[in-house]
């Protein structure tokens, strides 16, 4: 980002100084500046008009084809470890975290364990959203019947705010979750408590879960199916929106101003 | 019987809507009857409603244009306030449910009840006149375009005293716009006031693409064209390429939500990220129908006003194309993070750069105009200084955007959302606002005040910079866009820098109200009687202000680019005084009429009342038949009566 900003700025500032200076010296009153005529026309600052633009983006296109490439959110993070695999699901309007191989689920709230990549898979048992956490880096969307991929690391313990950046409805604002990155000890005693306290992630308890609902505490299940995560992409592609809820009752009408 | 519709549509349990809704009930029963009083329904249907002449039909898409522009506005304002109180614990003043809508309408609106409008309004009043003819190809088809876009922005505003309006945003995203998550009737306003209207604007990208390529006058070679013509040319190829993408795509949302298909749902085989593809073919496309003629009518403005002609006409010409074929090529860049592979995401990145150059030229073209030349500092010019400025950075931050792995953390962002009204607002609004300054004197035959006009400007520059440039910084910090709560207090002061930035601009719109109402006043001391007020270049300057509603007693031969400055220069009487008779175009009420239908069908559509739609259906279409099999359409106008006028100017 500092690479191609600063290398369009190279460009920009002059034309911007140039604009405003030609403006000021050649205004009508001034009877210091040269007038040209219709004819001032020149092949050689055409030539310059066009190969300006031209370079800078040809050195642009160079950053961009590296950047896309290199930080692909779907290329794995060289780590020193094996990643945590977390499957996450975005709900009406919460945020639903799978430990597949550890057997325990979430909701709204993300422990990894700090340096560590973390290998995400994601979809959608509603609409699209986007799942961000801002200071970890890249987001990706999650869509209903699909998986997408996304690799993240977080290198020091702390807590990082994550959002839906994808409008999804009503309780869209309240899409928030929260990312604790601990040290490796303290990522295990957290599974020993999971699981020795709260509820099972089972059918029933999903199909409550996934009905409409904001602002949701951060919330753990002691064991969840490890094969979860495709089982609901296999509801939301079978519909009739089993998993999710029928929301095809009608609303209260509700008026815009303005 | 009505469908879906019942009593439960109107909001008379919420007092805020209700309210609002009857202000503007009054207002528009008030200007009815104003005009009723005053008698003036018999002028206002012969001489404007059943029109069929290019410039009184461009008058009235200005109009429209600049009505919505207030509706939108007071949207964005309440979205500012919204924001701006709505942090931490507190909730603001609207619910979800309201400023959902609101955020949708106000996208909804500014694109295409007002952006549009105000563009294709400037298209029909300056690419006649500009061409050197006397009206555009399908001059009744031409009223029927602009009266089915009213139809869509009467729709559009309908929804709010009966029922809801989208709560999908403006690009209306399945599945959120599919049945399952949105059953009330807000989307179907949505998708039925943008189809027809869509209808409308594709009807006017068929009759200027055939006026321009067909109707020029004697001379006239593509290389002699103005170069708005030359824009208007490129955005309306593009309408024609663009806009049957979009009424498919809608085609498509529409049988998912009224025959129960799944082209976009989550299940039975449907594809949401189909549509998002789709919708984003025909919406990149847009932004460059959109700006292209802003383009144009900066070019016009850098020439007349720094009394030089434009510098490199033929890289112009080039960069328009260049621009036209590259904007069908970037959609993807709207959705890195759908997670198509690096190859994808890195070959749209670079394409979407690449428009950066053609784009640059032109920046670079108009410095060089302004080089060397002896610059008037009248309104028009100031907006394209004003631009400039503006737009530069707004390409920096759109190519910063077009970089992918920028752009997977500032997707969505309040940094894009600084970033798009930075070219819309800075490039399309101050461009139509620069031809509505520029051109306005050639369409009343008075100057509007200057004074005010600088201040409006001021005001708008200002006001927009405050407005934005915190939600730039506000993107970088994480947040992103359509949030009806903050939930991070630090992002308040920076939303009330933004609440201020927006109100300014309130003050440059107010000052555009205070500049036409002092202008209307005192036109008698501002008349145009020379029909060049600005020392023009082009052909519309060498007809009187207002010109005759035939434009040219005499088709006007064409020597050179800037074919007016020519003739000035050569000494040559633009109009040889050899009157002969003129057949023009008779008014027709079929525009306005198939419009009354097209609302009655669409509402409708909206609310399931399928016996009255099928008859709004077939009255509208019977009208297009008959209007289609009229043979009486033309009228003479005798060499008398064009010596008459001719004489008077």
């Amino acid at each position: 980002m500092i690479n191609s900003t600063a290398i369009m700025l190279v460009v920009v500032i002059p034309v911007i100084v140039a604009t405003l200076a030609f403006a000021w010296w050649y205004r009508s009153s001034n009877t210091r500046a040269s007038r040209g005529t219709d004819e001032s026309y020149e092949e050689r600052i055409e030539f310059v008009v066009w190969s300006i633009p031209a370079l800078t983006v040809i050195l642009l296109g160079g950053v961009i084809w590296i950047g896309a490439h290199q930080l692909d959110p779907r290329a794995p993070i060289p780590g020193k470890s094996e990643p945590l695999h977390v499957d996450v699901v975005s709900l009406d309007w919460k945020w639903l975290f799978i430990y597949p191989d550890q057997g325990i689920a979430a909701v709204n709230q993300l422990v990894i364990p700090a340096g560590t990549p973390i290998a995400f898979r994601l979809t959608s048992a509603t609409v699209m959203n986007s799942f961000f956490v801002p200071q970890l880096g890249s987001q990706i969307y999650t869509m209903g019947g699909m998986t997408t991929h996304l690799n993240l690391l977080a290198d020091k313990p702390g807590e990082f705010p994550g959002i839906s950046a994808n409008y999804s409805g009503d309780g869209f604002s309240w899409m928030r979750f929260v990312v604790k990155s601990v040290p490796a000890g303290d990522f295990n005693t957290w599974l020993a408590q999971v699981r020795g306290a709260g509820s099972a992630l089972d059918d029933a308890t999903y199909a409550e879960l996934a009905k409409p609902s904001k602002d949701v505490p951060p919330t753990t299940y002691r064991s969840v199916d490890p094969k979860m995560f495709e089982r609901i992409i296999d509801w939301t592609v079978a519909g009739p929106r089993k998993g999710s809820v029928d929301k095809a009752s009608d609303s209260p009408p509700h008026k815009a101003g303005g | 019987m009505l469908g879906k519709l019942t009593w439960a549509a109107i909001p008379f349990n919420e007092p805020l809507p209700l309210v609002s809704g009857a202000v503007v009930v009054l207002i528009i029963l008030a200007i009815l009857a104003f005009i009723t009083v005053k008698g003036w329904w018999p002028y206002l249907w012969r001489e404007w409603l059943t029109s069929v002449d290019h410039k009184r039909i461009g008058v009235m898409y200005m109009v429209l244009g600049l009505v919505m522009l207030l509706r939108g506005f007071a949207d964005a304002i309440m979205m500012r306030t919204q924001q701006m109180i709505a942090v931490g614990d507190a909730q603001g003043y609207l619910v979800p449910e309201h400023y959902d809508q609101i955020f949708s309408a106000h996208g909804t609106i500014m694109i295409f009840f007002v952006a549009m409008p105000l563009v294709i309004g400037l298209m029909n009043f300056a690419v006649p006149l500009q061409l050197g003819v006397r009206d555009v190809a399908f001059p009744t088809l031409n009223s029927v375009s602009f009266w089915l876009t009213a139809t869509g922005a009467l729709l559009v505003n309908m929804s709010l005293v009966i029922g809801v309006f989208s709560r999908a945003s403006w690009w209306g995203y399945p599945p959120l716009s599919g049945l399952a998550f949105s059953p009330d009737v807000g989307v179907d306003y949505y998708l039925w006031s943008l189809q027809i209207s869509g209808v409308g604007t594709l009807l006017t990208g068929i009759n200027f693409v055939t006026t321009i390529l067909k109707l020029r006058a004697p001379g006239m070679t593509y290389m002699r064209m103005p170069v708005f013509c030359w824009t208007a040319l490129a955005a309306n190829l593009l309408i024609v390429a663009a806009f049957p993408v979009l009424t498919a795509t809608f085609a498509m949302l529409l049988l998912d939500r009224y025959l129960d298909m799944h082209f976009f749902t989550n299940d039975l085989g449907g594809n949401q990220m189909m549509y998002a593809n789709l919708f984003w073919a025909w919406g990149h496309p847009e932004v460059y129908i959109l700006v292209l003629p802003a383009f144009g009518v900066f070019s016009e403005v850098a020439a007349t006003f720094s009394g030089k002609g434009l510098f490199s006409y033929r890289s112009m010409v080039w960069a328009t194309l260049g621009i036209c074929i590259l904007s069908f090529m970037v959609w993807l860049h709207h959705f890195f993070t759908m997670g198509a592979g690096a190859d994808v995401n890195a070959v749209f990145g670079i394409m979407s750069s690449i428009i950066a150059v053609p784009t640059g030229v032109k920046i670079f073209n108009w410095l060089f105009t302004m080089f060397r030349g002896k610059i008037d500092f009248k309104t028009p010019m100031v907006w394209l200084v004003a631009f400039m400025i503006t737009f530069m950075i707004g390409g920096v931050t759109g190519v910063l955007l077009a970089v992918p792995p920028v752009d997977f953390v500032v997707h969505n962002s309040a940094f894009l959302v600084a970033h798009f009204h930075n070219v819309i607002i800075g490039g399309v609004v101050f461009g139509a606002f620069a031809g509505y300054y520029y051109w306005f004197p050639k369409a009343f035959g008075f100057t509007l005040d200057e004074r005010f006009g600088m201040a409006s400007i001021w005001c708008w520059v200002i006001g927009f910079w405050l407005a934005f440039t915190p939600l730039y910084m506000l993107g970088l910090m994480g947040m992103t866009r359509r949030l009806q709560h903050i939930a991070d207090p630090s992002w308040q002061p920076l939303l009330i820098v933004a609440e201020v930035g927006a109100i300014v601009i309130f003050a440059g719109i107010l000052c555009q109200i205070a500049q036409l109402y002092v202008s209307i006043r005192t036109r008698e001391q501002r008349r145009d009687l020379t029909g060049d007020p600005w020392n023009g270049r082009t052909l519309e300057w060498s007809t009187p202000s207002p010109p005759p509603p035939y434009n040219f007693a005499t088709l006007p031969r064409v020597e050179t680019i800037d074919a007016f400055w020519h003739m000035k220069r050569t000494g040559r009487a633009p109009v040889e005084p050899v009157y002969e008779p003129i057949e023009m175009p008779r008014n027709s009420p079929a525009g306005f009429v198939t419009a009354f239908f097209a609302v009655i069908m669409g509402f409708s559509l909206i609310w399931h009342i399928w016996w009255l739609a099928i008859l709004g259906f077939l009255a509208a279409v019977i009208v297009v038949l008959i209007a289609g099999w009229n043979i009486e359409r033309e009228h003479e106008i005798s060499t008398a009566e064009v010596a008459q006028m001719e004489q008077a100017r």
